[in-house]
């Protein structure tokens, strides 16, 4: 009984994560790009989040309709501006800038918001929970997973039913034989960019609205959001919410034995299944 | 070699003798102070070695850092060894450390391997907070009189005529500046040396470079192995001073990784020098900025994502190709043509 409470809580912490790296797996996927400052920039979305609703009083929920495009608008600024410029054959430049882009992103938040823990207040919706009889489950992990599920497919349809993600597709698997194509392999990064700070800035609504947040948390998300993508296998969109539930898991069965293990036993589960399969569970492209 | 290298050879060889000199002559604090920049200064050229000359782009150098400032803890708490042994077991347990870390990192490409390594490194910072005898989450600090009772210190404190605290700091400053120097010296004899060249080689062009017979596994492991030596030594030895130690202050991210990855970044990376001019830069820009909290690592960071994007060398690789001087060339003359002539070309 507690052994299956425990599995579905792990199940619905590992759709968090799994909105945490669906954006990271996007861009990871289309052009190989490893952005470190993406647990920032999901803290960032929630702050932008807060700032919204302080100042329009809008519930978090409707004000994630105003941060989204705002976060978008970054994401494509960022790629065109600055990511563009330094991706290569040489992994080093995006590694090092996108580490730069953190430090600082950390800290401009530090000394905007202060290291005050904060939270989005979502209202009475916290404290509901359904009765499924087995297990009781709260209406806000529930519903974080729901998202996480319908971001997914979402992606994934965007990703092979439309037109812009047969060029996403295209690029990612030869960027220099699709711009013989007409496609600009550029304006195509800057709209995958967009588009994963957009899910970033869902991610950051639960996240802001289930637990308290300040600006030094973004490097540990970065590390649960990696640890799904790469279980999941690069480029595989259901393969990162397989490893976000894998992550969630581990955590919440090291938790209910000691909950000084959450977080190592989800680092432990993540070294594990790399060492049976370096590539990940469902690996799509090669890399 | 040019006369301005010979100028700048004599002038780095005055400014050493000047830095052993150092606490003879100054004040205590700035012999502090430059121990924490000697710290930055070794691990930055210890991942210098790793990103810049072995393309291992690692984050978890803090693990290394962390390992080596508890085995030198356990040896001081658990086995009452003199806190100089404590050192060297330190920098002996990274190097253990980097023996697992690496099979399960190698397996790992860029990167996953950048990620791999942090991964591997908050494993061990929340593995040894379980070690309640070393103070479990919250740490613990080295016995009272440690710093004082260690070997040499006596000698030191009649040799400079001060309190025992200074001699002590005086051990640990000549002992950072002195793994400083073998590091530099290493790193150039190691990277002149035929496995250096295997080891650019492959950082230019791993195909390459196993076509005429390197061995890209083998050589990445052995720096791998070195540097974890290095990093854990250099941490352990920041610890005496710091004397305190707490998981997260002994695995920080921030301190043992980021600023070391900056200072090599905007200093020059894959050069020799380049840390050497980082931590100048670091340092001037902590001091300069000071009284504004944060904005320094602010300020630090656009530094380093501005030299990504206009000078990749970094300051020394900018000054170098302005100048054509290099204080520590690791290129090769092209072998001489063959002794005999080529018969002249006949008339047609």
């Amino acid at each position: 009984m507690i052994l299956i409470d425990t599995l579905a809580q792990g199940l619905l912490l590992g759709g968090l994560y799994a909105l945490f790296a669906a954006g990271l797996s996007l861009v990871f996927g289309i052009m190989r790009l490893v952005n470190l400052a993406h647990g920032d920039l999901i803290i960032l979305g929630a702050y932008l989040i807060l700032t919204v609703t302080t100042l329009t009083g809008l519930h978090p929920f409707l004000a994630v309709l105003l941060a989204a495009p705002l976060m978008f608008a970054l994401g494509w600024l960022l790629q065109t501006h600055l990511l563009n410029r330094v991706l290569g054959t040489d992994i080093l430049p995006p590694l090092l800038v996108t580490f730069g882009l953190s430090v600082v992103i950390q800290n401009g938040l530090l000394s905007t918001f202060t290291a005050d823990s904060r939270k989005l207040t979502a209202g009475p919706i916290e404290a509901q929970s359904l009765d499924l009889g087995i297990v009781t489950l709260g209406i806000m992990p529930l519903l974080t997973f729901a998202s996480a599920v319908a971001v997914i497919f979402a992606l994934n349809q965007l990703f092979y039913r439309t037109a812009l993600g047969r060029a996403f597709r295209a690029t990612s698997d030869d960027a220099v034989t699709a711009q013989l194509m007409g496609i600009r392999p550029q304006r195509i990064f800057a709209m995958a960019t967009g588009i994963a700070l957009v899910v970033a800035t869902i991610a950051a609504l639960y996240l802001g609205t289930r637990a308290n947040f300040d600006p030094s948390i973004g490097p540990a998300r970065l590390l649960y959001a990696f640890e799904a993508v790469i279980i999941g296998g690069l480029g595989s969109l259901w393969g990162t919410l397989a490893g976000g539930i894998v992550i969630g898991m581990a955590q919440a069965i090291g938790a209910s034995i000691n909950p000084e293990w959450q977080i190592l036993s989800g680092h432990v589960a993540f070294v594990l299944v790399l060492l049976i399969r370096p590539r990940g569970l469902f690996p799509r492209a090669n890399d | 070699m040019t006369p301005s290298r010979n100028l700048g050879l004599a002038l780095a060889f005055a400014a050493l003798a000047l830095m052993y000199a150092l606490p003879a002559i100054a004040p205590r604090a700035i012999v502090q102070d430059l121990f924490g920049i000697l710290t930055l200064l070794v691990l930055a050229m210890n991942w210098n070695m790793l990103a810049g000359f072995a393309g291992l782009v690692s984050v978890g150098q803090q693990a290394f850092v962390g390992i080596g400032a508890y085995a030198m803890f356990a040896a001081i708490i658990l086995l009452d060894l003199d806190p100089l042994i404590g050192v060297l077991i330190g920098g002996l347990a990274a190097a253990a450390f980097s023996i697992p870390m690496a099979f399960f990192a190698f397996r790992l490409n860029g990167a996953y391997f950048a990620i791999g390594t942090w991964v591997v490194a908050d494993i061990a910072r929340l593995a040894i907070s379980q070690w309640k005898a070393l103070g479990g989450g919250t740490g613990t600090s080295l016995p009272k009189g440690t710093a004082r009772d260690m070997a040499f210190v006596e000698q030191i404190k009649e040799m400079l005529d001060v309190s025992n605290a200074a001699a002590a700091d005086a051990l640990t400053y000549w002992l950072m500046l002195t793994l400083a120097v073998a590091m530099l010296v290493a790193s150039y004899i190691f990277l002149r040396s035929r496995m250096g060249l295997g080891l650019q080689a492959i950082r230019d062009n791993e195909n390459a470079a196993r076509s005429v017979g390197v061995d890209p596994v083998k050589l990445k492991a052995l720096v791998f192995l070195l540097t974890a030596f290095g990093t854990g030594l250099c941490g352990a030895l920041a610890f005496i001073q710091i004397t305190r130690v707490t998981p997260d202050a002994a695995f920080s991210v921030i301190d043992w990784t980021a600023f070391v990855i900056f200072i090599t970044v905007i200093g020059g990376i894959g050069t020799l020098p380049g840390p050497i001019i980082g931590v100048m830069v670091f340092y001037a820009l902590q001091r300069a900025l000071a009284d504004y909290g944060t904005i320094y690592l602010i300020v630090l960071g656009c530094l380093g994502i501005a030299v990504m994007l206009f000078a990749r060398r970094g300051l020394w690789g900018l000054f170098t190709d302005r100048t054509g001087i290099d204080l520590l060339p690791l290129t090769h003359r092209p072998p001489q043509p063959a002794a005999h002539k080529p018969e002249a070309p006949r008339a047609a």
